[in-house]
């Protein structure tokens, strides 16, 4: 695996392991214990995992592997950012404008997935006062939620009184630029390293706490998430909803991956490395999140509990869980502190594709990145809290960026990897030092079943999702002002690009490089 | 909790442990990255000792 290098040139990761916790640490978060069983309760319980665990083998693994590949190969022909990489692999000039959508996907999403990283400090401080243990009216907890949050107006958490969340997110903020700040190796992979265990330790005690609750009612608690409704099969929103989940549960078309993976060494093994992050993160989601969320919340609120979204589960539900459970306040704390933990692996891997395109795109040295990223990050989260009324902006945000746009990014790079790149080029490199064999076919997927599947669940999420976004769009107002800043910041990387790219010509670093 | 549903649940963790388990298990027993070796002076071949005694 690689070693840190000492002399200040490219960074590496110093270690297997830590490349893996680094990735499974990207892709765990909040929508491991909250999303994926709200849409398993939704979507026909146990029935749903056929079609997810189909998507994990067609979608899932295989852009695993082809994002680890196509980041190792630009990263050792000295390329770590999207735009980079992207030229490396399709020899024209206009393939580095691509890599601004796997700039712009991680540097959006961080300026929302930040705040409700501050939200999960915030209920895990609140639990540790107390302040959240606020009896069985389920009320409560929705009318806390909208306060913390600022959900019942615009600008609510300026006014003096409401301003905690404000106080947890400079906190929250502070903490991811550090640990950006000191690098790869001591940065992310180190606080990978400890807080990968430390969220497996937190999980275990709450699932046994919740698995000890009363043999009955556990085993009612499991029955609503994992009895099947097979009925639900023959509905093309289950196949929809599942390879959703798999999709942005893996994190693949976020732009994180192909950034990481170009930190590793030439013949550093992506295939094992590869399969593990994704096994690592299914474990967090089916083995934890799909034995804790659900039956918690179904044991003490019932069917109500199938019912809610990933927010309404996160943040009243649960909470509502706590506060009648046996020691809820230990566990409460345990539980939000263990989505915080969750939620900064992955915010920090939102942050390091986009320094490392300051870096090697405009010549900028660490802290003159950390700096610019900092402004603009500070700015879009600024616009988020602002536009807190209903969540409207984190919502468009999401949509737009967090769902759309995933979906674009990863059917560019499933084209690119097996169009342009080649899957027999793909194939060789993919075993470069690999310590396990992928079989061929999973090359000819990648080529020909994975971009049309990945087209059939865009166009179903367009015809299915996306009328309510458009018509608001025509009504002016947050959603429109939220699609705007959007498309601001995409010309901004745009133009980012473009002077990278004269840069890069000017130094030559792409004459030497292999055809 | 119906006979479906422990069948499901059962295979679904049980999958996904054996693969994690069996990933971790070859990750962590691959041998050591051999570091590097630093190379002294008297390991650089200058290319001129070829006639030397």
């Amino acid at each position: 695996m690689s070693k840190t290098n000492q002399s200040g040139g490219r960074e590496q990761w110093a270690s297997r392991i830590g490349v893996i916790l680094a990735v499974a640490g990207s892709a765990v978060g909040l929508g491991n214990f909250l999303r994926f069983p709200g849409q398993v309760a939704q979507h026909g319980g146990g029935a749903f995992m056929l079609p997810y665990f189909i998507s994990l083998l067609v979608l899932g693994i295989p852009l695993c592997w082809a994002e680890w590949t196509m980041g190792r190969y630009g990263g050792t022909r000295g390329f770590n950012s999207a735009p980079g990489i992207f030229q490396v692999l399709w020899r024209n000039p206009i393939a580095k404008y691509f890599g601004s959508i796997a700039l712009l996907v991680p540097l959006v999403i961080y300026m929302y997935y930040v705040v409700l990283e501050a939200w999960c400090l915030g209920y895990a401080l609140n639990y540790l006062t107390g302040d959240l243990m606020l009896g069985e009216n389920s009320s409560e907890y929705e009318t806390f939620f909208g306060n913390f949050v600022g959900a019942g107006k615009d600008g609510a958490l300026f006014e003096s009184g409401s301003s905690q969340l404000l106080g947890l997110l400079l906190i929250t903020f502070v903490l991811n630029f550090t640990l950006i700040y000191r690098g790869v190796t001591k940065g992310i992979e180190s606080f990978c390293k400890i807080a990968m265990p430390v969220m497996v330790l937190c999980a275990l005690c709450v699932l046994v706490r919740v698995l000890t609750l009363g043999t009955d009612k556990v085993v009612a608690g499991l029955g609503a998430m994992w009895n099947p409704d097979p009925e639900l099969l023959m509905d093309p929103k289950t196949w929809l909803a599942a390879s959703g989940q798999i999709f942005f549960s893996l994190s693949v078309g976020f732009g994180i991956v192909i950034n990481y993976a170009s930190y590793l060494r030439k013949t550093d093994d992506v295939a094992l490395s590869g399969l593990t992050a994704s096994s690592l993160n299914e474990f967090f989601e089916v083995c934890l999140g799909g034995l804790i969320t659900l039956p918690a919340a179904f044991i003490f609120l019932g069917v109500a509990a199938t019912t809610k979204g990933t927010f309404g589960l996160g943040f009243t539900a649960l909470p509502n869980v706590f506060a009648v459970m046996p020691g809820g306040q230990f566990f409460g704390f345990l539980w939000f502190f263990m989505l915080f933990i969750a939620a900064i692996t992955s915010s920090l891997s939102m942050l390091q594709p986009v320094i490392a395109f300051f870096e090697e795109g405009l010549g900028l040295k660490r802290h003159a990145s950390a700096t610019l990223l900092g402004l603009l990050s500070a700015f879009g989260c600024g616009f988020v809290i602002y536009f807190s009324k209903d969540s409207l902006a984190l919502d468009t945000f999401d949509f737009w960026v967090g769902t759309m746009l995933i979906f674009i990014l990863a059917m560019i790079q499933a084209i690119i990897y097996g169009w342009i790149f080649g899957i027999k080029r793909g194939h060789e490199e993919l075993h470069r030092g690999a310590n396990i064999r992928v079989p061929w076919f999973v090359q000819l997927m990648l080529k020909y079943v994975t971009p049309a599947y990945l087209l059939v669940i865009f166009i179903g999420i367009c015809t299915t999702q996306s009328k309510n976004y458009i018509d608001t769009l025509s009504e002016g107002g947050v959603p429109l002002f939220s699609v705007l800043f959007i498309g601001t910041i995409l010309l901004f990387l745009i133009l980012l690009i473009r002077i990278a790219g004269i840069r890069w010509e000017a130094e030559g670093r792409f004459k030497d490089l292999d055809p | 909790m119906e006979t479906a549903g422990w069948t499901i649940m059962l295979i679904s963790v049980g999958s996904v442990l054996t693969l994690v388990s069996y990933c971790l298990y070859r990750v962590l027993n691959l041998p050591p990255v051999e570091m590097e070796d630093i190379k002294g002076p008297l390991e650089i071949d200058t290319g001129d000792t070829i006639d030397a005694d």
